[in-house]
């Protein structure tokens, strides 16, 4: 048994017949074919898979491609827009935020959220915002720095 | 925080500059392994054991073989006889190990241990029909603990072999038991470095393409050594090795874990030919939790031999390693590492160390970032600081007292090593500086006053990287590169030491660009694949810069002689009289008349100038052979306070120096330092994984594994020392595994020295808050720590486990 799905995916209806259990993280990477979002651990643990849902970042690992319909996704390649990067993929690459970059683009997207909720965010706001993505590379100081860069970057863009 | 402001560099070299492989990372737009699609893409699934040991008495897999979709399913009888052994490239001497096969047989030997394998045309079809396989298990008793394995009456991981003991290594120098007999003081502890899983954030998984009409195979792995890969894996599934393609696409994640050749990459490859399909297998979370190599997992009995001023004058170890249930890739060479690097920074006259190795009915232990460094980094550590406890002194004289100084570099060690270089007073005192030390002891002190549990710990650090010369390493301690200038004088760089993640595509462009007199714009780095990069031993170890860097460079001087010849040729001048500089040759005295790269190129390629005897072209290839390892060190210090209520530990301060010579890129250099020490806040403060008694894998998840959280990070205060390593040019050592070596060893002092006001004396990792306030509450139920020895005339033998809560008297700390 199949149902029909409609997902606005970074500004593009896509309509596809799924099967019921099929997840948003593999509705995305497999029948969309946006290979940017990634999966670490399939129980919503280290937010590799984080995409902004209706704008809220969430784990897409445990979420039905079902429960998704009508609904609007953000995913990593929908965050530049054309050639211009979005100031929180400038940040990390301007602070050197990634290694393997595995993690990286579940964190932009919880990255984005934090700037949402907290536009000017001290460092322990980013630290709480990002507790709910594990990266084994950077130790984390330097996406710290990134989203600080992203967040003077914004402030400044908005300024003007 | 950044390092202190150096003098800026001329050129690319020791900039802090942003990554060039970085743009398509952060637009999602790079390839990992499960991010290829081929046409007629199968998958593969394996079952496995649920039991640490048991025999395998009947596998009937008719229900799943008949699974709509289902192309294949295999177990080790139809497989076991054809294909493998999984090899271990550094057996010891009278190893006594079994054949590990890609499959189970007739029993299986961990929780996680493949069984069977199925191929279907969905990847969720060939989950659904691993439970449609009836196998019938008969439970066996399971070795678990490594120290009773040793018993007479133990049951045996593996029957055939009549022990489970896997070797028995000893390293012995200088006249241990004279030191021994010496000392004014013997001093023990026995200390636990706990199992651990590197828990990358993209498992393992490969895809496999069978080519028929070639004969050829390609295998895309996630793995850090596609050229040991390579020399492996031919044999195993039975193609030539010059058939055989390997590529490491982009690579989420090693830390040791990827530095394996694995049963899934044998089967994957065998299946893609059986079937004449591309097969693709992708490893699931709990699959990497149980699968995938776990590290560390020693225990070890360390007594010193010291004289009351402190001197260390010999050191003495039992350690028994569990190594689970079979060999990967390394396994029997990591507790050696232990071994070798044991004296620490400082000089002890006399070492033994026995290595017990044993096999258990758990996963293998190998490499995991750090690999034996961090559990010798962490025994002497503790040792020197309970030196100091022992003798009333201070843990930074004591320390002091030991070093060798910087004009006894090369040093030798008594565990046969030749230290490069190094100034460990120097990092030690510019870490003080930066810490602020003296208000340090005086925030410790009022914060005792008001009754607070905050305590200072120090780690100075050695370890050694780089490996390393051919001699001492089982397959070629060598690095290869490549360096072509193309016809359009653009610059093509291929090394084999394959990075994933540490940043060489930006700091070997920085070297090439530096030498070359290029802009780094006009250059680019190729990794990760044997066709592009024929040759390569691959990253591990902390080598790629030192060993992969120094061949580029090679190739670069090679380019540069045979474009002085053309230059020569072209200016009607003596190959002797042309200078290079900043990317021009010229005939010295006539920079007007100067040629650049794109002209020489040009005319290399076009070949109608060439001077008689001058091959065309300008490439050239070398294979560096380092003459020895390289020994970065560091001093790391950490400022802790613990929650008397909940034993949770926060850290107040954190300061490390590390030098690793020089510095490519400081930004990627800072890099791994963060991410190094995170791993030890791991070890140090949460990690751990666990079997039960039955054998059976309790931290199975990210849920129950315990990995450092954005909020557990401090903010760190990073500077560096500079001592060159004269065993490469660049005089580079590595810095991939300095945070984890030098780290937990400070965390775990300064915990430690925050409990000693309630007589602690040592605590066993992890130092999760259930283990601090238990500490907390019945600190008379902590570890012991023997000390023996004549006692001196003026105060009497402090107890083996203390309830001394009286300051010292003359520690500075």
């Amino acid at each position: 048994m199949k149902i029909p799905v409609k997902i606005r995916v970074n500004g593009t209806l896509r309509e596809h017949e799924v099967e019921p259990r099929l997840l948003l993280v593999q509705f995305l990477r497999d029948v969309c074919g946006l290979t940017g979002t990634h999966l670490g651990c399939e129980t919503s643990i280290c937010g590799a898979c984080t995409v902004l849902l209706d704008g809220k970042a969430v784990k897409c690992c445990t979420v039905l491609a079902a429960q998704a319909d009508g609904s609007e996704v953000t995913t990593v390649e929908g965050l530049a827009r054309n050639d211009d990067l979005h100031p929180v993929q400038e940040g990390f690459w301007e602070c050197h935020g990634l290694q393997c970059g595995y993690c990286t683009p579940g964190m932009m997207m919880a990255g984005v959220q934090i700037l949402e909720r907290h536009p000017k965010p001290s460092r322990e706001e980013i630290r709480h915002g990002l507790e709910g993505n594990l990266c084994r590379c950077t130790g984390y100081s330097h996406i710290i720095d990134a989203i600080e860069y992203a967040a003077r970057k914004a402030g400044r863009k908005g300024a003007r | 925080m950044p390092a202190p402001a150096k003098p800026k560099p001329k050129g690319y070299v020791g900039r802090p500059m942003k990554r060039v492989e970085d743009p398509r990372l952060i637009r999602g737009a790079a390839t990992y392994v499960d991010d290829l699609n081929l046409p007629g893409l199968l998958h593969a699934a394996f079952l496995r054991s649920p039991h640490a040991h048991a025999r395998v008495k009947a596998i009937r897999t008719q229900a799943a073989q008949a699974f709509p979709g289902v192309v294949a399913v295999l177990t080790g009888a139809d497989l076991n006889d054809r294909l493998g052994p999984i090899p271990c490239a550094a057996p010891m001497p009278d190893q006594n190990s079994p054949r590990h096969t890609v499959l189970a047989g007739d029993r299986a030997y961990f929780v996680g241990h493949p069984v069977a394998v199925v191929v279907a045309r969905d990847r969720t079809v060939a989950h659904d029909a691993l439970d449609l396989i009836e196998v019938d298990y008969q439970p066996l008793p399971a070795v678990i603990d490594p120290e009773k394995a040793l018993r007479k009456d133990s049951p045996l991981t593996h029957p055939e072999l009549g022990s489970n003991v896997a070797y028995r290594w000893s390293l012995a120098g200088g006249d241990v038991e004279g030191e021994f007999a010496r000392a004014d003081r013997v001093i023990g502890v026995r200390l636990l470095n706990q199992r651990l899983t590197a828990m990358a954030i993209e498992p393992r998984g490969c895809v496999a393409s069978w080519h028929a009409g070639e004969g050829s195979l390609t295998l895309w792995s996630s793995t850090q050594v596609p050229h040991l890969v390579r020399t492996l894996l031919p044999d195993l599934v039975h193609v030539p090795e010059n058939k055989v393609r390997i590529v490491a696409p982009e690579v989420g994640g090693g830390f040791g874990s990827k530095l394996n050749l694995y049963a899934e990459e044998v089967l994957v490859s065998h299946l893609a030919i059986r079937l004449n399909a591309p097969v693709k297998w992708i490893e699931t979370r709990s699959e990497n939790a149980a699968v995938t190599v776990h590290g560390r997992d020693q225990i070890g009995d360390y007594q010193v031999a010291v004289t009351k001023d402190g001197t260390v004058l010999a050191l003495k170890a039992h350690v028994v390693a569990d190594l689970g249930s079979y060999l990967q890739l390394l396994t029997p060479a990591i507790p050696t590492l232990t071994g070798l690097m044991i004296c620490g920074c400082y000089k002890i006259k006399a070492v033994r160390m026995d290595v017990t190795a044993v096999h258990t009915n758990k996963m293998a232990t190998d490499a995991y970032r750090g690999a034996g460094r961090p559990e010798a980094a962490y025994a002497i550590e503790r040792l020197m600081d309970l030196v100091a406890v022992e003798l009333g002194l201070d843990p930074l004289a004591v320390r002091r007292k030991n070093f060798p100084k910087p004009g006894e570099f090369p040093f030798q060690t008594a565990t046969g090593l030749l230290y490069d270089s190094g100034n460990y007073q120097a990092a030690l005192k510019k870490a003080l500086a930066m810490a602020g030390w003296e208000e340090l002891l005086e925030r410790r002190e009022g914060a005792r006053r008001q009754g607070s549990l905050f305590g200072i710990g120090v780690s100075t650090y050695v370890e050694i990287c780089a490996l390393g010369p051919s001699k001492i390493m089982s397959a070629g301690g060598w690095e290869w590169g490549c360096v072509r200038i193309e016809i359009s004088g653009k610059v093509t760089v291929i090394t084999g030491a394959t990075p994933h993640g540490q940043g060489q595509e930006t700091s070997f462009a920085q070297i090439a660009a530096d030498r070359l007199g290029v802009p780094i714009e006009d250059v680019v780095v190729y990794r990760g694949d044997t066709n592009v990069a024929p040759y390569g031993r691959d990253t591990y170890g902390s080598r790629a810069t030192a060993l992969g860097g120094t061949a580029i460079v090679m190739s670069i001087d090679k380019i540069i002689a045979k474009a002085k010849i053309l230059a020569a040729a072209l200016l009607q001048a003596k190959p002797r009289q042309i200078g290079f500089d900043a990317g021009k040759f010229f005939v010295q005295g006539k920079r007007k008349t100067a040629l650049d790269w794109k002209r020489l190129a040009g005319e290399a390629y076009i070949a109608k100038n060439l001077p008689p005897g001058l091959e065309p072209g300008l490439e050239a290839s070398s294979f560096f052979e380092p003459p020895n390892c390289t020994f970065p060190f560091g001093t790391h210090i950490v400022a802790v306070e613990i929650d008397r209520d909940t034993g949770q530990v926060r850290i107040a301060k954190y300061v490390a120096v590390d030098d690793c010579g020089n510095q490519v890129n400081p930004l990627l250099v800072e890099g791994q330092v963060q991410g190094g020490i995170a791993h030890s806040i791991g070890q140090a403060l949460f990690e751990q994984t666990v079997y039960d008694e039955n054998g059976q894998l309790l931290t199975g998840e990210f849920m129950d594994y315990a990995m450092p959280r954005a909020g557990d990070i401090p903010d760190y205060l990073l500077g560096s020392t500079v001592t060159p390593s004269p065993s490469n040019p660049l005089g580079v050592k590595g810095i991939g595994e300095a945070g984890t070596i030098g780290a937990t060893p400070a965390i775990a002092n300064a915990v430690i020295d925050a409990l000693s006001p309630l007589g602690v004396k040592h605590l066993d990792l992890p130092l999760t808050p259930e283990n601090v306030w238990r500490a907390i509450t019945n600190p008379g139920a902590t570890p012991p720590v023997a000390s023996k020895g004549v006692p001196k005339p003026d105060r009497a033998a402090p107890p083996a486990t203390g309830t001394r809560g009286a300051p010292r008297k003359g520690g500075k700390r």
